[in-house]
């Protein structure tokens, strides 16, 4: 009796650990195919790089071709109009670096503000905050290029760094941080040692918010590196010496009169490559922070 | 004493730092936001062109929505004959740009809804399904770790650089990647030369779908491990003696999917349904530089790029009364769905909660009066 039980049970078991394993490995295999095609066109666009144009008409590789410096240095003198990867980056590098600096700066200072004080308009103007959220930048950009028009400050980085002070959702984020980790009882502690209301903000609270600023500077850095409609809305004379990245990659893209694809590549390729980096040095934050993007609300 | 010291500082009013605290935001917001908002209305109801600045009332909002009828005989007449007054010439060519403006802006419309609904669908599929194998704790998917790394990576690649990629790999010649495959698979037969037969996968003229069909992948390539890991943080919120109970009752796994995780994923859900449909509205980087040549693919013109093209036409007539127009259109459809998140997100209980107590309250003060104010 107890015998053909345990035959039974053993065998439901089996069955049941049989099937957990199967289903495993089946979505196993799945994702391995998912994560191919993830990666299939950046590995594509890798090879590419390093390969002559009548090397890459002649199908695709998996290894990578010798051609990469050619390509570089053809780059230099025909793309000569299009793509200065050294201009690129310098620009996008000012322009990210500064912008993000203040994003970041501003929206804990106003975080900080509407936390640790007490005033009339403080409920109204979190609500406002929180209401600005909502409106996507597509909406305001006829209004905003019109008005900048009129102040003549086209063809200029203060419209594309500026506004970066004003950042609602981060706002947002380091308020609710601050909620949950930052004790008024520290603010009362430095009042009462005669530390001044700014420089408790920067000496205690900044290095007490180090986890969310670095979080929320890492997305706003990634946003303004591949921002490619405000600068190209705001420079209009697309000058060589004003374009960043992605103006220099659109530019590329709509030139009709010569095509050498490994150049193309080659170009592309050195557009993602540093914000590929940076993405595999920092990947736990950034998916930490997107999963904590997700509960928030 | 300490206390005389709390004291002292307890009547010290703190709430200026408050107010200088906030205020960089709140200048900064007026002048970069909320008055290019205000402006974007204002410039909604004037001129285009030349005559920019002038009010022309609702005739922006009348371009784009109302449909040119041309059953009427003088219209028809219009348009086909050869001018012969500057009044006429005047008539002739205002509808003209009517009736093409009209076209295009119900065109980006319907060009954003399919490429919105077609990018959407596998998405929330794709995620939704990765995101419960990944959480479901029975079974053992060996990498998740590496897995959420690489789905997530092409969110963070430039979107210019991804369109232009996608350009070079789906180049309609022997260089494209795409058609390669197809070749070396048999699909394509001839791939160079006047007899190619390759897939027309750039677009262009009379070839719509396929080029549709590659936004749709990228968009769908770029968003699903965004949308996954949001779903994932979602689905391990969900208190897990739920799950639980659930196999020790026997429930299979798509009875707890559809019991369990659903319902209670629902808020996040909405949540990122409305914020990929606002995302969709904004659909500009990938559609505005999927082309070849100079002139944008009009197949791909999505509302973002109509109102970019209209602002945006080099030094002079900049159509601002049409790129104004639409942006409202597109604020209003925007207020609604953040209306509905808002509604749909409401939380219910608390609103049950709150109705009950006033309830209580209320039969407290009845009850108060029964006995005449007394308190027993």
């Amino acid at each position: 009796m107890s015998d053909n039980m345990k035959a039974v049970y053993g065998q439901a078991k089996d069955n049941y650990m049989f099937k957990i394993r199967l289903k495993s490995t089946i979505l196993f295999i799945w994702c391995l195919i998912l994560t191919v095609i993830c990666l299939l066109p950046i590995y594509i666009l890798l090879i590419n790089a390093t390969r002559e144009a009548s090397d890459i008409a002649g199908g695709l590789s998996v290894l990578p071709g010798t051609h990469f410096f050619e390509n570089v240095k053809t780059m230099k003198t025909d793309f000569k109009q299009q793509f200065r990867p050294l201009i690129g980056y310098r620009n996008s590098a000012v322009i990210t670096i500064s912008a993000t600096f203040l994003s970041v700066f501003f929206s804990a200072l106003t975080a900080y503000g509407i936390h640790v004080y007490d005033f009339k308009l403080k409920e109204i103007s979190y609500t406002v905050i929180l209401l600005v959220m909502m409106v996507p930048a597509q909406v305001t950009a006829a209004g905003f290029l019109n008005f900048m028009v009129k102040l003549g400050l086209t063809d200029s980085y203060i419209p594309l760094i500026i506004p970066a002070v004003a950042a609602p959702a981060i706002i947002f984020f380091m308020r609710s941080y601050m909620k949950s980790s930052f004790p008024l009882d520290i603010v009362e502690a430095a009042r009462i040692d005669g530390c001044g209301e700014f420089r408790t903000f920067l000496t205690i609270a900044i290095p007490m918010m180090k986890p969310a600023i670095a979080v929320q500077a890492i997305f706003a850095f990634v946003a303004q590196w591949n921002n490619f409609y405000t600068p190209s809305m705001i420079l209009l004379s697309n000058k060589m010496s004003q374009r960043t990245l992605p103006m220099m990659i659109a530019n590329v893209q709509s030139m009709d009169t010569y095509k050498d694809y490994g150049v193309v590549y080659t170009c592309i390729a050195i557009s993602i490559i540093p914000i590929i980096i940076a993405y595999i040095l920092l990947s736990r934050f950034i998916i930490a922070g997107v999963a904590l993007g997700g509960v928030k609300e | 004493m300490a206390s005389a010291a709390q004291r002292r500082i307890k009547s010290i009013s703190y709430a200026k730092y408050g107010y200088i605290f906030i205020l960089p935001f709140f200048l900064v917001y007026f002048f970069f936001q909320l008055w290019p908002l205000i402006n974007t209305f204002i410039v909604a109801f004037q001129g285009n062109g030349n005559a920019t600045g002038d009010w022309v009332g609702l005739d922006n909002f009348k371009t784009l929505l109302q449909k040119v009828n041309f059953t009427k005989q003088d219209d028809l007449i219009a348009l086909n004959r050869v001018p012969s007054t500057d009044e006429e010439y005047e008539a002739a060519k205002a509808l003209k740009v009517q009736y093409a403006i009209h076209n295009e802006f119900v065109d980006s419309f319907k060009h954003t809804l399919v490429l919105w609904i077609g990018n959407f669908i596998p998405q929330i599929l794709l995620s939704l399904s990765l995101a419960v194998w990944f959480t479901d704790a029975k079974l053992k998917i060996p990498g998740k770790g590496f897995f959420k790394v690489v789905m997530y990576m092409p969110n963070i690649i430039t979107a210019a650089s991804v369109a232009v990629l996608f350009m070079s790999l789906c180049s309609e010649d022997k260089y494209g990647a795409f058609n390669q495959l197809f070749h070396s698979m048999g699909i394509v037969k001839e791939i160079d030369g006047p007899k190619a037969d390759v897939v027309h996968l750039v677009g262009g003229s009379g070839h719509p779908w396929p080029a549709r069909i590659v936004i749709m992948f990228i968009q769908t390539w770029m968003w699903f491990g965004n949308t996954m890991i949001m779903l994932m943080s979602g689905i391990m919120g969900i208190n897990p003696s739920l799950f639980e109970a659930a196999s020790i009752d026997g429930a299979s796994s798509g009875q707890v999917f559809r019991k369990i995780t659903l319902p209670l994923l629902s808020p996040i859900m909405v949540y990122t349904l409305v914020t990929s449909m606002i995302g969709g509205l904004q659909m500009f980087d990938i559609p505005y530089l999927y082309h070849k040549g100079t002139s944008i693919n009009t197949d791909l013109e999505t509302v973002a790029v109509f109102i970019y093209r209209n602002f945006h036409t080099g030094q002079k007539n900049q159509n601002y009364g049409w790129s104004g127009a639409a942006s409202v259109l597109l604020f209003i459809v925007t207020l609604i769905l953040g209306c509905i998140t808002f509604y749909l997100n409401r939380d219910t209980d608390e609103i049950a909660k709150k109705k009950q107590r006033k309830k209580l309250a209320k039969q407290a003060k009845i009850q108060n009066k029964q006995f005449g104010g007394l308190s027993l």
